[in-house]
């Protein structure tokens, strides 16, 4: 018989010996833990040491205006455990001015494109990270286009280009 | 049998299987059914392109089957999808890297007006940056307007063409087709990179109206 897995409870219990305390919410059996941000690396370290060894995602949510909001951005670390399929969501909430975190590249290495879309979109600092540059915005763009208080159609960037007429081409 | 009169004030013969024409009509006539293609496929209308060089609808009749992925083999850009901003720029340069004489059409709507992505990564229309020859509407377009819109882009050569490229000398007619900005927006548009918006700007600042 395989040992089975600890339960969610005996998860939080030891995260909260590491970290302090902290809300946790469940949602359709999905539990979700917000960390404050100065122990979110020790906490997610500790995750992956308890067999959350996958990060599916690393995201960011812009609550600028969001009714009840506290917090402007709320980043999304998505744990799963591939020995038993057991899913954590864990939250950081960072706000302006320099919005930071710190990487979780050397726990994940699949960190590295994810955190470089946060900052590339939401403009959050991933501080240790190897390769801090932008993922799908050119590297020109000035702005980062999905926090709220940015424009849809853009600051004018998509215009910015010589135009090529049948006399010089 | 045709019968030409000659200098001397005599007659010249000539056979029947001799036809007489213009340098130009000969040239547009080559030009026209013989495109090469440069697919710049980025979307759900490259599908349809796909589609229209294949077996069912066969652009092979049209003498424009011979899709080739180098821009320097090509003669005819079709632009289908929607272009980042991001893209612009490998886009224009793939445009320049064609060899004269060359044509474009826009396939779909959003190559042809961003369609539904206004959006601040989506280029509203190529044509404020490349010259375009040909619009297809349709979202996106099923392979016979796309025929049909090398047909009438042959129909545009066979008439307009020359064998010197003399139709490509369109100084005005760009002009109408410059890129939507917001005339002198601080920190928006550099100027100095875009010929067009300068001549505006000069004069804007004589005092004529600026067409907005």
């Amino acid at each position: 018989m395989p040992t089975p897995p600890p339960s969610v409870d005996d998860v939080l219990s030891g995260l909260r010996g590491r970290c302090g305390e902290f809300d946790t919410s469940t949602f359709r059996g999905q539990t979700r833990v917000v960390l404050p941000e100065p122990v979110a690396f020790e906490g997610l370290a500790w995750l992956k040491d308890q067999g959350f060894d996958l990060l599916v995602d690393v995201t960011c949510v812009d609550y600028l205006d969001y009714p009840g909001a506290t917090h402007r951005y709320g980043l999304v670390y998505l744990l799963a455990s591939t020995a038993t399929n057991q899913r954590l969501t864990v939250r950081v909430f960072v706000d302006d001015p320099d919005p930071t975190v710190t990487s979780v590249v050397p726990l994940w290495a699949g960190a590295n494109w994810l955190e470089r879309e946060v900052w590339d979109l939401f403009g959050i600092r991933s501080v240790g990270h190897p390769d801090p540059r932008r993922l799908v915005m050119p590297e020109e763009f000035t702005a980062h286009p999905l926090r709220k208080d940015y424009p849809l159609q853009g600051r004018g960037e998509r215009h910015n280009f010589p135009v090529i007429t049948r006399d010089h081409s | 049998m045709a019968v030409m009169p000659s200098g001397a004030g005599g007659r010249i013969e000539l056979p029947e299987n001799v036809v007489v024409s213009r340098l130009d009509a000969l040239a547009n006539w080559c030009r026209k059914n013989s495109l090469w293609p440069m697919p710049f496929a980025t979307a759900c209308c490259g599908i349809e392109l796909m589609a229209t060089g294949a077996s069912k609808h066969d652009l092979a009749r049209f003498g424009a089957e011979v899709f080739r992925f180098s821009p320097r083999q090509c003669d005819l850009m079709i632009v289908a999808g929607r272009v980042v901003m991001k893209m612009l720029p490998v886009l224009q340069r793939i445009w320049q890297q064609m060899h004269e004489p060359k044509w474009c059409i826009s396939m779909g709507a959003c190559a042809s007006t961003g369609g539904v992505f206004d959006t601040y990564a989506v280029v509203q229309g190529i044509d404020r940056f490349i010259p375009v020859d040909m619009y297809v509407p349709g979202c996106p377009p099923r392979p016979e307007q796309l025929i049909q819109a090398i047909i009438d882009l042959q129909d545009k050569i066979q008439r307009e063409g020359t064998i010197t490229g003399r139709e490509f000398d369109t100084a005005g007619r760009q002009l109408r087709k410059r890129a939507l900005v917001e005339v002198g927006g601080p920190g928006v548009i550099d100027a100095s990179r875009n010929p067009v918006l300068q001549r505006e700007l000069a004069a804007a600042a004589e005092g004529i109206p600026v067409r907005s």
